[in-house]
Parts: C-alpha cells; sequence; structure tokens
C-alpha cells in the first residue's frame, strides 16, 4: 500500500465526488462577473430561499433514486400537503402540520409496498399515485385554491432569522444534513447503497430489500410533503396542482448532481449541488434579462452537458 | 459421411486474463457426422465454441472451413459463412411469432419495402415441415415448449444455410420423449449432409447419436475418436485422467468434531430431491456434480435463499426454519455465492463497504456508524486474508478475481459464521491465488468451522475436500471420503452411471 496509489484513488474519488462542485464554482464566478448585483449578499439569500423547496423534494428524490426506482409522485404528494395545511387551518399548527405530514409518509407507504409487495415497477406505481394524490387534492378542494394557513405556521414559509437568513434556506440545510449523515453513517443508508447497487446481492447479505425500498418512498413522500408544508406556508395558500411538474425538476438536480439513476451511486451532496447550479442558472439568467422562452432552451442544454460530462468522464474510466 | 474434412481448427489459443482458455486445440470435423464434443466444466468447449462463432478471437492459430481459411471478426458473418449456433439460452424473442423469429434481421420485402409475411410463412413452414414439427407459424414463441423453441432454433440455422451446426447440451432441459423427437431430427440433417458439434456431459447420448468425439481437458485436446471404439469407462478416462496439482494444502491436522448442519429429504421440485446430508465441524465438505445437477440449488435452500417445499434442516441438534438469508446469516451460516458480481459483492461499494455489510450492527453508536471502527474493521481482514488493494476505501470493482473473492470470504469471517458454504470459490481465479484460497479454507475448518464447497473441478475436489457428496439430476448419487475417491468414481456418480 504505497503513499502513491492512496493519492491516485483519492483524486479520481474527489473528480468523482466533486466534480460538479466545480461546475458550480466556475458559474457562480461567471455570473459573479457578468452580472454586478448577482453577488450581493441579498441575491445570493433570494436563491437559496428560491431553491428550498425544490431541494428537499429533490433531496427525497435521492433517495429512491439510490435505490434505483424513481418517485414521480412527489409534485402532487407536495400539493395535497399544502392542502391539509390550509384546509385544518382551523385546527391549529400543530394538528394542521402533524396531519400533512402523516399523509405524505402515508401516501409514500402505500407506494412503497405497491412497488416491493405488488411487484410494480417504479416508474409506473409513482406514475399511478401521481395521478390518483392529484385526483384525491381536487375532490377534497372541489378544484379550488385554499386560502390561508394556521396561526404559528408562517414562519416557516416567510421568516427570517435574524431578520436575514430565510428560515426556508435553513430548513433546506437542516434537511440536507440529516439526509446525509442518514445516507452516511447509518445502517438504512448504508442499506439503500447496497440494494441500488445490487438487490440479489443484498438480500443474500442478509437485507431485507423490500423494507429498505418502501422505506426510500416513505422519505421521499415524507420530505416532498414538508416541502409542502413550507410552500403552503409561503404562498398562503393550499392548491391540488401545485406542485406540476416538480417531479422532472427534482430528477434533473439529482441527475446533475451526479447521482445515477440506475441505483447505487451519488448522494445528497451532489443533489444540493445540482439544485443550486439549476437556482443560480434560474436567477442569473433571469437578472441578465433572457426571455423565458430562451431560459428554457439554456437550462435544457446545461442539464444534457452536465449528465453528459459525467457519462463520458465514467466511459473513460472503463 | 464422407471424408470430406469441412471444419478444421489448428493450434487454437484464447487467452484471458490469468487464464488460458485455449491451450493449442485442434479439433476437425467430417462433411455430414455428428462429432461430440465432450471435457469435464470448464474444459474449453464452450469458449472453443465461441471462437468458432467468431465471439471471441483466437490469440493464435487458424480455422479452415469448406476448404476455406476462415477469418471473421463478427458472429454475424460466420452465420452468413454457414456456421449456426444453438447455445442452451435460445436467443428467441419470446413476443415475436415462429415466422417472425426465424427470420429475425432478414425479413424478405415486398418491393423492396413491405416484409413479405406469405413468403415467408410458406419458408417457415417447410422448414420445420423438413424438421418433423407441424407448427402454427404464426404461434409466438413464448407459448412453445422448450423443445419446440430449440426446433425453431434449429431452423432458423438451416434458414440460414447453416452447414455446421453446433448444439450445446441440447437435451439438458428435454423430456425422454423430446429427447428422441430431437435425435431423430439429427439424424435427418445428418442425412441432408448437415455436420453437427455435440456438446453433452450425457454420455450415453454421446454413443446414440454421435459418430466420433473429441475430448477437451484444461484447455488441451486430449484426443479424437470413432465412438464405436470406445466405452463409457474410457470415455471418462479420456476426461478425467491426470495428475493432481501440487497446490492443495495438507489435510486437516485436527479430527473433525461434532454434527453441526443435518439436512433431512428436503425437496424443490424439478430441482432437489429428497436431498440428505450431514456436515461436521472441522471437515471441508466437497459437492461435485456437473453443472445443473441441483449443487447450487441445495446451497441456496439451506441458506434459505429459495424456498423449499419439504424437508427439515438441523443445525447443532434443533430443528430450524430458514426462509431467508437474513435468518440463515443469524444462525451464523455465510453463503460465497458462486457468482461474485452478480450476487456476492455490491460492486459500487467499497472493500470496507462490502466487509462491513453484514456486521453493520456491532460498529453502530448511538445509531450512527462508526467510522474509526468500520475502517479497522476491514482493515483487519484485508490484513488477515493479504488482500491485495491499494486501500480499503478503494472500491471493490477494481480488484483481481482472487482478491474480490476473499473481500467476499471476509465478508463472512467478520460475522464469524460457523458454517460457509463457498460454491465454485476458485473459478476465473489464477492459480496461485487458488492455493492461497484453498490454505485458508482449510485454516478455518482446522479452527472448527464447517466448509462446504461445490466445485466442479474434480482434482480440486479430491484436493481440497475431507469427504465428497456427489449430485446427479437433484439426488445425493454418491458418497466419498477423500482418500478414497477418483476421479473416475466421482464422474460415474455424476454422470447418472451410478445411483
Amino acid at each position: 500500500m504505497s503513499d502513491l496509489k492512496i493519492s491516485k484513488f483519492n483524486r479520481h474519488h474527489f473528480m468523482e465526488n466533486y466534480g460538479m462542485l466545480f461546475v458550480l464554482v466556475i458559474l457562480f464566478i461567471v455570473c459573479a462577473i457578468v452580472s454586478p448585483y448577482f453577488l450581493k449578499v441579498e441575491n445570493l439569500l433570494n436563491i437559496t430561499r428560491q431553491v428550498s423547496v425544490i431541494g428537499i423534494v429533490s433531496i427525497g428524490m435521492t433517495f429512491t433514486i439510490l435505490t434505483g426506482g424513481i418517485d414521480l409522485s412527489v409534485g402532487p404528494v407536495l400539493a395535497f400537503s399544502t392542502l391539509m395545511i390550509a384546509g385544518f387551518k382551523d385546527y391549529g399548527a400543530i394538528p394542521a402540520f402533524l396531519l400533512a405530514m402523516a399523509m405524505s409518509l402515508l401516501f409514500g407507504l402505500v407506494t412503497g409496498t405497491l412497488i416491493t409487495k405488488g411487484k410494480i415497477q417504479p416508474f409506473i406505481a409513482t406514475l399511478g399515485m401521481m395521478t390518483t394524490v392529484v385526483g384525491i387534492g381536487l375532490t377534497y378542494s372541489h378544484g379550488h385554491p385554499i386560502i390561508g394557513t394556521p396561526d404559528g405556521l408562517s414562519f416557516l414559509g416567510q421568516g427570517k432569522l435574524f431578520n436575514t437568513i430565510p428560515v426556508q434556506t435553513i430548513l433546506f440545510a437542516l434537511t440536507a444534513l440529516a439526509a446525509s449523515i442518514l445516507l452516511n453513517r447509518t445502517r438504512l443508508g448504508r442499506y439503500i447503497y447496497a440494494v441500488g447497487g445490487n438487490e440479489e446481492g443484498s438480500r443474500l447479505s442478509g437485507i431485507r430489500v423490500d423494507r429498505i425500498k418502501t422505506s426510500a418512498y416513505v422519505i421521499s413522500s415524507g420530505l416532498a410533503g414538508f416541502a409542502g408544508i413550507i410552500m403552503a406556508n409561503h404562498l398562503n395558500v393550499g392548491e391540488a396542482n401545485l406542485g406540476s411538474g416538480m417531479e422532472l425538476d427534482a430528477i434533473a438536480s439529482v441527475a446533475v448532481g451526479g447521482t445515477s439513476l440506475a441505483g447505487g451511486r451519488g448522494g445528497v451532496v451532489g443533489t444540493v449541488i445540482g439544485v443550486i447550479i439549476i437556482g443560480i442558472l434560474n436567477n442569473f439568467l433571469n437578472l441578465i434579462n433572457v426571455p423565458g422562452y430562451t431560459q428554457k432552451i439554456v437550462k435544457g442544454a446545461i442539464i444534457i452537458i452536465a449528465v453528459l460530462a459525467q457519462s463520458m468522464q465514467s466511459n473513460r474510466k472503463k | 459421411m464422407s471424408d470430406q474434412t469441412i471444419l478444421q481448427m489448428k493450434n487454437i489459443e484464447k487467452l484471458f486474463p490469468g487464464v488460458k482458455a485455449l491451450d493449442n486445440v485442434t479439433f476437425s470435423c467430417r462433411k455430414g457426422e455428428v462429432h461430440a464434443l465432450l471435457g469435464e466444466n470448464g474444459a474449453g468447449k464452450s469458449t472453443l465454441m465461441k471462437v468458432l462463432s467468431s465471439a471471441y478471437q483466437p490469440n493464435a492459430g487458424e480455422i479452415w472451413f469448406k476448404g476455406e481459411l476462415f477469418r471473421h471478426t463478427d458472429p454475424i458473418a460466420a452465420q452468413k459463412a454457414g456456421i449456426g449456433i444453438i447455445y442452451q439460452e435460445f436467443n428467441l424473442v419470446p413476443y415475436m411469432t415462429v415466422v417472425e423469429n426465424i427470420f429475425l434481421g432478414r425479413e424478405p420485402l415486398m418491393n423492396g419495402r413491405l416484409i413479405d409475411y406469405k413468403s415467408m410463412r410458406k419458408e417457415a413452414k417447410k422448414l420445420l415441415n423438413g424438421l418433423g414439427l407441424d407448427l402454427n407459424v404464426n404461434l409466438k414463441v413464448q407459448n412453445l415448449s422448450v423443445a419446440q423453441q430449440q426446433m425453431i432454433e434449429i431452423a432458423k440455422a438451416l434458414s440460414m444455410n447453416a452447414e455446421l451446426i453446433v448444439m450445446d447440451e441440447p437435451t439438458a432441459t428435454l423430456t425422454d420423449r423430446e429427447i428422441d423427437f430431437l435425435f431423430g431430427t439429427i439424424r435427418s440433417l445428418k442425412e441432408s449432409g448437415k455436420t453437427i458439434i455435440y456438446i453433452s456431459h450425457r454420455l450415453e447420448e454421446i454413443f446414440e447419436v454421435c459418430d466420433r468425439v473429441t475430448v477437451l481437458k484444461d484447455g488441451k485436446t486430449v484426443g479424437t475418436e470413432d465412438v464405436s471404439n470406445l466405452d463409457k469407462d474410457k470415455m471418462i478416462k479420456m476426461m478425467v485422467g491426470r495428475t493432481l496439482g501440487e497446490y492443495y494444502p495438507e489435510r486437516a491436522h485436527v479430527k473433525r468434531g461434532g454434527k453441526v448442519l443435518d439436512v433431512r429429504n428436503i425437496k424443490r421440485s424439478g430441482v432437489l430431491d429428497n436431498v440428505s446430508f450431514e456436515a461436521y465441524e472441522g471437515e471441508i465438505l466437497g459437492i461435485s456434480g456437473l453443472v445443473g445437477a441441483g449443487r447450487t440449488e441445495l446451497a441456496r435452500a439451506v441458506f434459505g435463499a429459495d424456498h423449499i417445499e419439504d424437508g427439515k434442516i438441523y443445525l447443532d441438534g434443533d430443528e430450524v426454519k430458514i426462509n431467508e438469508p437474513l435468518k440463515a446469516i443469524k444462525m451464523n451460516i455465510g453463503f460465497a455465492t458462486e457468482d461474485r458480481k452478480q450476487q456476492g459483492l455490491i460492486l459500487g461499494l467499497s472493500v470496507k463497504k462490502n466487509i462491513s455489510l453484514t456486521v453493520l450492527d456491532t460498529i453502530l453508536k448511538g445509531g450512527l456508524i462508526q467510522p474509526k471502527q468500520e475502517k479497522e474493521l476491514a482493515e483487519r481482514y484485508v490484513e488477515i486474508l493479504k488482500i491485495a488493494t491499494p486501500g480499503v476505501d478503494a472500491p471493490v470493482s477494481g480488484l483481481s478475481g482472487g482478491n474480490q473473492q476473499k473481500v467476499v470470504l471476509a465478508k463472512w469471517l467478520a460475522k464469524d459464521c460457523k458454517i460457509i458454504i463457498l460454491d465454485e470459490p476458485t473459478r476465473g481465479i489464477d492459480v496461485g491465488a487458488k492455493a492461497e484460497i484453498y490454505n485458508l479454507m482449510r485454516k478455518l475448518a482446522d479452527q472448527g468451522k464447517v466448509i462446504i464447497m461445490i466445485s466442479s473441478e474434480l482434482p480440486e475436489i479430491i484436493g481440497v475436500s475431507d469427504r465428497i457428496l456427489v449430485m446427479h439430476s437433484g439426488k445425493i448419487t454418491g458418497e466419498f471420503k477423500a482418500e478414497e475417491a477418483t476421479e473416475e468414481k466421482i464422474m460415474k456418480c455424476a454422470t447418472g452411471e451410478v445411483a
């Protein structure tokens, strides 16, 4: 075991895990040079707040993708959570919060059970749940938005610590920290990587694969619900269609962050970087007045280039 | 049968990393004969056929086919030249019809645009009738029996004007009646001038349909003989007669202890037929047999990876129910699978994380994995087993086969398993690493563990085991003490000659 070998390995390790960090730094520098407003503290904090909701959803998505699955139902689960918060505002902050969380976790449990016990492919199971949950939300709200949130919860969406740092940003950071510890330091986390990397191998190592997968969907749904609570309090409204399209943004963030859609590789740090890259890009394109339609082209191209770069790097390795 | 040589493979050599799979192999077929290719598992039969089909490129040697030097770089060109290979795993698309499968990729066109189904169907019917099969060609292949699918494969080869047809273990999954039908087909193909290379472990079949036999052993040609000059004993001797290597460890220093595992009459339809055996503390129990005899299935059943329909398992005298691997592992049974990459390891994870996977609970503190303890644990086993790796954080996918196998072993040693089942532990591993694995197995047995080794290599089984069980068709057909076992005796039980 020579020192040379170890340092070689670490560089490799570094590029695999932090290649996107490098991209983020470059993007940051370019933005700072082109737009003088970009570097203002107010703007930077605003970016972190803007990406918090999608960031929390993306962290949840990371769990299901790591198991080799996917969760298309996060948008509707988020939306349903906003409806619960708004619809049960009169019962008080804590009951509304708990109800929103409980329903989200329940949706995740149903999804996970469909996938593991019903042996339905995650794509289809969550696609079905996506439509079903939107339907339940529309039925519950008769298709109308529900205005208002419980007293005492609005700080989650609108609060600022020391009047500067958005509470949303703090919640995003805490979620990322907790998810990172969960994935890297607990048995569940390790098993999620193992199952995503090799399902049969995991089973033969004594891992209860079904439970691990189900847990991933419960976590994904739970975080979508939590993001919904933040969103409802930010917008002061609950609506059944609020999260539409969010699942695709979350998948894009996870992919840009370097997590393999085949499962078993990647992690929360990458996802956070992916989320921030896309967030900065959005902010920057607005700052320099790129028209909305063009923004979509640029964003799509950047996502493809980022993932293409990763795939080329891993191909070269082979 | 004419004396005209249709195929000549001269001095073929094929190297894989660390292994010489084919070493100066010479093999030739006459036009219109059925030529058996015989050898133990791993003797090089499949590799030779892959070289023939151009799926592999040989490192040295030449192939002459129909009097011309044969130089193709891909299987499609070899097919066009007239070589058809029917593998054990069929290359059919189950959701497509018989006729679509036969002409897949070579559909005749009408006016150069649309697929000409009419002439395709006509041609397919003619081909199948020629094989003695009366079948609706519009049926989907998934609705056909295995034997019928095999006929479709043959028809497909004939539709490409194959003159030489290789059949790899064609009877492995057929019933007796289907086998008779296949033999009829083989004979009529032969009469129409086709040449057939027939690969099988079942000696009786070779006497029934083959004209000549070539035996391979350890990647070398042993010889070619007319079947009429041979009997089964001679054939078996050709397959196995060789000297044992000298790299096996000394036998047990310690006398074997008490009975640990007792398996009684376990059954699994079509796979395990009333299998009973015992395993004792401190012994290496070898399980021999040919591919498909049910050895891996037996291990999987004991380990709880597959469901068993009937039978009992006793551990230290107590009956236990093992219905999932987790239960087996909790009872300190470890299983190093045959297929390291697909089942034994999580290739994307590091050496460290693979080793600790079964023992995470021992390095938890407050629900969190302790990185320092995990690293120490992994480093301990890397040292004990002398695993060559740049570090415990290196991805396990980068290690050599022998070192990957050691990581699998480390995983079960870390769990302190009492019983360790090793399925083909030295497959694809170079000679030096093999010796290390054998020594390790012996050391573990001397420490009082129960080692159960499944192996297709006879010298290995005889050289390493204290006691040997032989399986054939889901049954145990023989049991030998190491000192009385010979390759001939084992082969007789493994081919079902002695029950």
